[in-house]
């Protein structure tokens, strides 16, 4: 039994904390799912090795020589994975320390505070490593297999480089923080780790369309230009990478660094996490003035009312805001291929009709949920007097206006490229968007908004059969503005996969 | 009493969820009274008033607001009823005055009387200089007393609050009672669930006792008194005393 309010008591508290957080999570609360879960699991690990098997059995079959292309491929990857890790990580520092849950017990405990901000910041960085070992662990496994124990090496880099994300997004968090303030710091720092996060492949994307006029990473990181500015095989630059290929020094190099950079961090920032913590628990708009400052009221009729404020909520969603950002990083790459084929031949633009078409499908579900499961006053809603029918349409047209917004600029733009694009993807666009809102309004379930991240536990069937039929009819839509007939053939499992939700849909109404 | 003076009139309610909630409750409120509803945890007050309220379907009964049948008619009913809740419902990311303009707009206020009745009302409850601030910095009494505003703004006739004063300071809760007081001045009806039988015994015109969904008492503090026959002195037969003696019997009988 370890020490009360010792480190190694911390980390039973939070890893059992974080163990309960994640079955509930992902069983949506019903044990009999464990074991289903557990299940699930399996297969898809057993199917990820045997895919990961096929995809290197070719290149590792004469051994790996790290040569300046393996180097380039293997440092892209890399540098691919730390902006994701700290992405995250700095998703994760923020929601430290602006949660409230249990901490207002620890803070007024006689418990030393430093060292619950130690095991969290720690925790941060496992699971860092762990989201980023999710797809890493069937390549690294089958890397070993075929290569050898050195890749083994392999898990330990990617500890080191959680560690090091996890330790710059605690430096970041507390610049922000110390810089703009703890009122704005949250709202920037989600804002920042999308765009970290959306960041190095959007690069390379951007890099691939200036220099091969595609959209392929993989032609940059195997292009003879990048090749010819790269250091050399032998430059300490690459250490990192030769110590992800089981170097005994490169890779305790990377380790140590790793370790101390995370361990000087907590170091140096433990002692005030407390004062941040009240900072941030703190954060008021109260301003010190006698009156407030009258707006004027503007006559709205109750489905203007229920529109207008649909998107304030909107609008102040940090984490919302930050994703569709992000979203929105993702289709700059496509924008600026758009660009540069705009006079030259528009068959490539076809690419962009999926992506704009899948992107709409998904921020339309994520804004349905929002405004028809995530009201915060229900009571309110439901007892003013207007049909729940009216409440419903309103709230739609909200999410629907939102997205035309979002996505007409693009559209347009195709329309001066080529109208029948333009003309599919506005199709493509409003199909995709109206499936997703209708499987929200199927499987509506009252929530509170701020549980918007775990929407997806609630229903699984409403997650899957939104994810479907996004992608089914970004297919379609993109063999549609091609001129073909096999549209059809991808509609019609698009259609059953709405018919399938509708039968399994709990609400009728 | 005649229909016309009631402003709500519940008849053979029922409701039931896993056991009965609401049985077969009757239950009468005049117009321009203040009611407190009375009754043990899980007696079916919250129940009654969400039924009232819109909130709930009940399985049998009537439901009259003012002459209007709350069941087939609900949305002319709503617009002459508010609802507060224990557990205030606003949006942690509007501010007061966009919260009132919101609410405003679901009752189809007019946009200068609106905002002339949110600064009356946010100047009564004390939050004149918090109306540009977001809710989500305030404590629970300010958003109470938000939620409060929005229940308010659009001159409902019939005011139902469920445990509004749960978690109140002293200050905040003596001024939601003075607003409540001015209201019923004003020919407004006022029916309040509460713990606090203090507030009660001083504030209600009349008091309703549920148990078991039930209506097992109903009258002014002195028709409660001599309901269970106890001693005419205030002092030694105080609400409390009553409360307990009538929700006891019950208890018994059951």
């Amino acid at each position: 039994m370890n020490k009360p309010a010792s480190l190694p008591w911390f980390a039973r508290h939070e890893f059992g904390l974080f163990w309960r957080d994640w079955i509930s999570m992902m069983t949506a609360g019903r044990r009999q799912r464990e074991i289903r879960l557990a299940g699930i699991l399996a297969v898809a690990l057993i199917f990820m090795h045997v895919l990961a098997f096929f995809v290197l059995v070719a290149t590792v079959a004469n051994g790996i020589a790290l040569t300046i292309p393996v180097l380039v491929f293997l440092g892209g990857t890399m540098l691919l994975s730390f902006s994701l890790m700290l992405s995250q990580a700095m998703e994760s520092v923020t929601r430290a320390f602006y949660a409230r849950d249990d901490l207002d017990l620890i803070l007024s405990s006689p418990a030393m505070v430093q060292r619950l901000f130690a095991v969290r910041i720690t925790a941060i960085s496992g699971i860092t490593m762990s989201m980023s070992l999710l797809l890493a662990f069937p390549f690294i496994n089958v890397m070993i297999y075929l290569d050898g124990p050195k890749w083994l090496a392999a898990f330990a880099v990617l500890g080191a480089m959680a560690a090091i994300a996890t330790a710059l997004a605690v430096a970041i968090t507390i610049l922000l923080f110390t810089t703009i303030g703890p009122a704005r710091t949250r709202f920037i720092s989600q804002l920042v780790a999308a765009i970290v996060g959306a960041s190095f492949v959007i690069g390379i994307q951007i890099a691939a369309i200036v220099y091969f006029g595609n959209i392929s990473r993989l032609d940059v990181l195997t292009s003879d230009i990048l090749y010819s500015i790269v250091p050399g095989e032998d430059s300490w630059w690459w250490f990192p990478v030769r110590a992800l290929a089981g170097e005994p020094a490169s890779l305790i190099l990377l380790l140590a660094a790793g370790v101390g950079t995370l361990a000087l961090t907590i170091r140096l920032t433990a002692d005030n996490f407390g004062d941040f913590i009240v900072a941030a628990n703190g954060v008021s708009h109260n301003r010190d003035r006698s009156k407030a400052t009258q707006p004027r009221f503007r006559s709205l009729n109750a489905a203007q009312a229920l529109r207008m404020k649909e998107w304030i909520l909107l609008k102040r969603d940090p984490w919302l805001v930050s994703q569709t950002l992000m979203q929105l990083l993702y289709l700059l790459p496509p924008a600026i291929l758009l660009w540069r084929n705009f006079s030259g031949a528009a068959s490539s633009l076809v690419i962009l009709v999926p992506v704009i078409v899948m992107a709409a499908g998904q921020l339309a579900g994520g804004l349905a949920w929002l405004a028809i499961s995530g009201e915060d006053a229900p009571d309110l809603v439901s007892t003013a007097p207007l049909t729940p029918h009216a409440t419903i349409r309103a709230k739609i047209e909200a999410v629907m206006i939102t997205i035309a917004a979002i996505f007409l600029p693009f559209i347009m733009a195709l329309a001066f490229a080529d109208g029948w694009i333009a003309l599919v993807t506005i199709t493509g666009v409003a199909i995709s968007s109206i499936c997703s809102i209708v499987i929200q309004l199927w499987f509506r379930k009252q929530a509170r908004r701020s549980h918007f991240r775990r929407r997806q536990t609630s229903s699984r069937a409403a997650t899957f059969a939104e994810a479907f039929s996004s992608i089914l009819w970004a297919g379609t839509t993109g063999v549609a503005a091609v001129g073909s007939w096999l549209a059809i053939g991808l509609a019609i499992p698009a259609i059953i996969v709405m018919l399938i939700a509708r039968a399994i849909a709990p609400s009728r109404q | 009493m005649s229909e016309e003076l009631s402003a709500l009139s519940i008849s053979h309610l029922y409701k039931s969820f896993d056991q009965p909630a609401v049985d077969g409750l009757c239950l009468n409120v005049r117009a321009g009274e203040f009611f407190a509803l009375l009754g043990p945890n899980g007696a079916g007050k919250t129940t009654t008033l969400r039924m009232v309220s819109g909130l709930l379907r009940p399985d049998k009964g009537n439901i009259s607001i003012f002459g209007i049948d709350a069941l087939r008619n609900g949305i002319e009913a709503k617009k002459i009823l508010a609802w507060v809740s224990d557990e205030p419902m606003i949006y942690e990311k509007l501010t007061p005055f966009e919260y009132l303009e919101f609410v405003a707009g679901l009752w189809q206020i007019e946009a200068t009387v609106a905002q002339s009745r949110a600064c009356e009302l946010l100047e009564w409850l004390g939050l004149a200089s918090n109306g540009d601030q977001r809710c989500e910095s305030f404590s629970k009494g300010m958003r109470q007393k938000v939620a409060l505003a929005g229940a308010l703004i659009h001159n409902p006739k019939l005011i139902i609050l469920d445990e509004p004063l749960t978690g109140l300071d002293a200050g905040s809760a003596r001024q939601v009672k003075k607003v409540l007081k001015q209201r019923v001045n004003r020919g407004a009806t006022v029916i309040l669930t509460t713990h606090i039988l203090e507030v009660a015994e001083r504030m209600a015109d009349r008091i309703g006792v549920i148990a078991n969904g039930r209506l097992i008492a109903e009258g002014t503090l002195d028709d409660l008194q001599n309901l269970t026959g106890s001693n005419s002195d205030p002092a030694e037969n105080s609400l409390e005393d009553i409360f307990l003696q009538l929700v006891g019997d019950q208890e018994k009988a059951a």
